[in-house]
């Protein structure tokens, strides 16, 4: 039954894919996509990947969107020019496509646990990790601690490409300098808009915060909490208008927030060789190296969700303030 | 069932193939963008189609015992992945606001055109 479910949402998903590639509109075009992200975030919960689907859910259901709809505003709606290319184009692709396919035939059948990648190094870690880290998410464990330096890495990608957007855009107008008649006022004098975002916005917030924290017991972790929180405070600007959400918190305090968490990441690295272990080594963080090791989970988390906070809403405003 | 346990890994290569259409084939940079996002879930959806186990459940350990797991690390690899491309979507979307804005257009040919002149 799940598996023809799966079914049925991929193939939405394809169809969704062909809509978005044929129409010339691209307001519709990023509409259809938050709809494939939607569907390909259920699938991605049917395939047993809940902290995934989460993220997939968040960011391109959410933020993406939003991203997109500004960019859009700035640009233009429409595609003015035909596809170029379109019989060669398309044979390319046709082909690639036939060749992948037949590749496929040689691949281990779906769910098969006799799979190549799930015979090396994957029974390791689900074995290991109550022995050694004791929480009961295997993929916070990986992210956190077996695998945190790549984790490291990737908050360093983030932090760089707000760092790239806002050298291309700009960080904004600082509040209070702008003339009253370029107050962007969102949706305030909307009555439903208002009130509906008046009782979802803490509830969001307070998701997001449970997903942070709760990130070691659950599905969750900084990653998908800083998306939450951000599509929240995203969801209070376009509704009370962009100059109160910088009222709350100031582009100043994004930035900071944007090399804080990076920084707090680092920290608890450094903490670790400072006493006497390897760099990102939390087990002597405490005298119990497995408390020691939870204890720099729930620090390095935090880092990524500050991080990821930060770069998501700086990015936000920088898009929100080229408009004005 | 035999035959449909390969249909993810179709969907894989119809997707991504979709997507690279979009970025070979459009003109219109933010169409290329999103034809980037349709590759990227393409191989999104591969990574974690393949730590899929019959019978699992999502690798977090609870009371029930000692139940079947889906593998942990496609999950792990994926979920950065993800929030990675938004950041680096964005730093394209910048790029296409400048170009738009020193330009005065989007479409890749008009701008090859004012560069040439």
């Amino acid at each position: 039954m799940i598996v023809i479910f799966g079914i049925f949402l991929l193939t939405l998903l394809v169809i969704t894919a062909i809509a978005i590639v044929r129409t010339d509109n691209l307001f519709v075009a990023v509409m259809l996509m938050g709809i494939a992200s939607l569907l390909i975030a259920g699938n991605f919960f049917l395939l047993d990947a809940a902290d995934v689907a989460l993220t997939e859910a968040a960011v391109g259901a959410g933020i993406s969107t939003v991203l997109f709809l500004s960019a859009l505003a700035l640009t233009s709606e429409r595609e003015r020019s035909k596809s170029s290319n379109k019989i060669l184009s398309f044979t390319v692709v046709a082909t690639a496509a036939l060749v992948l396919i037949y590749a496929t035939f040689d691949k281990p059948r779906f769910g098969d646990p006799q799979a190549p990648s799930q015979m090396h190094v994957a029974p390791w870690y689900l074995e290991k990790t109550p022995e050694y880290i004791d929480i009961p998410n295997v993929v916070t464990a990986v992210l956190g601690s077996f695998r945190g330096y790549d984790t490291l890495g990737e908050v360093f990608v983030v932090f760089t490409a707000g760092i790239g957007v806002l050298f291309l855009l700009g960080s904004g107008a600082p509040l209070g300098s702008l003339p009253p008649e370029k107050i962007n006022e969102g949706l305030r004098h909307h009555l439903i808009p208002r009130v509906v975002g008046r009782v979802l916005i803490p509830f969001i917030l307070l998701f997001g915060l449970y997903v942070q924290f709760h990130g070691e017991y659950g599905p969750g972790g900084g990653f998908q909490a800083g998306a939450i929180i951000a599509a929240a405070i995203i969801l209070f600007a376009l509704l009370e208008g962009e100059q109160r959400a910088m009222a709350v918190l100031p582009t100043r305090l994004l930035l900071g927030l944007m090399a804080f968490g990076p920084l707090l990441y680092v920290a608890v690295g450094v903490a670790g060789i400072v006493l006497g272990g390897n760099f990102l080594d939390y087990s002597v963080l405490s005298s119990d190296s497995v408390k020691g090791q939870q204890l720099g989970i729930l620090l390095i988390e935090a880092g990524v969700g500050i991080t990821v906070t930060g770069v998501l809403l700086s990015i936000f405003h920088a898009f929100a303030a080229r408009g004005r | 069932m035999e035959i449909l346990g390969l249909y993810n890994y179709w969907v894989f290569a119809i997707l991504l193939m979709i997507g690279f259409y979009a970025v070979i084939a459009k003109r219109n940079l933010v169409k290329k963008l999103i034809g980037l996002l349709l590759f990227q879930a393409a191989v999104f959806l591969l990574y974690i189609t393949m730590g899929k186990v019959d019978g699992g459940t999502a690798p977090i350990f609870s009371d029930g015992g000692n139940a079947i797991f889906s593998n942990p690390l496609p999950q792990v690899l994926i979920l950065t992945a993800i929030v990675v491309g938004i950041s680096t979507t964005a730093l394209g979307l910048g790029i296409v606001v400048r170009l738009k804005e020193e330009y005065g257009s989007i479409e890749e040919h008009e701008i090859q055109e004012i560069d040439e002149q």
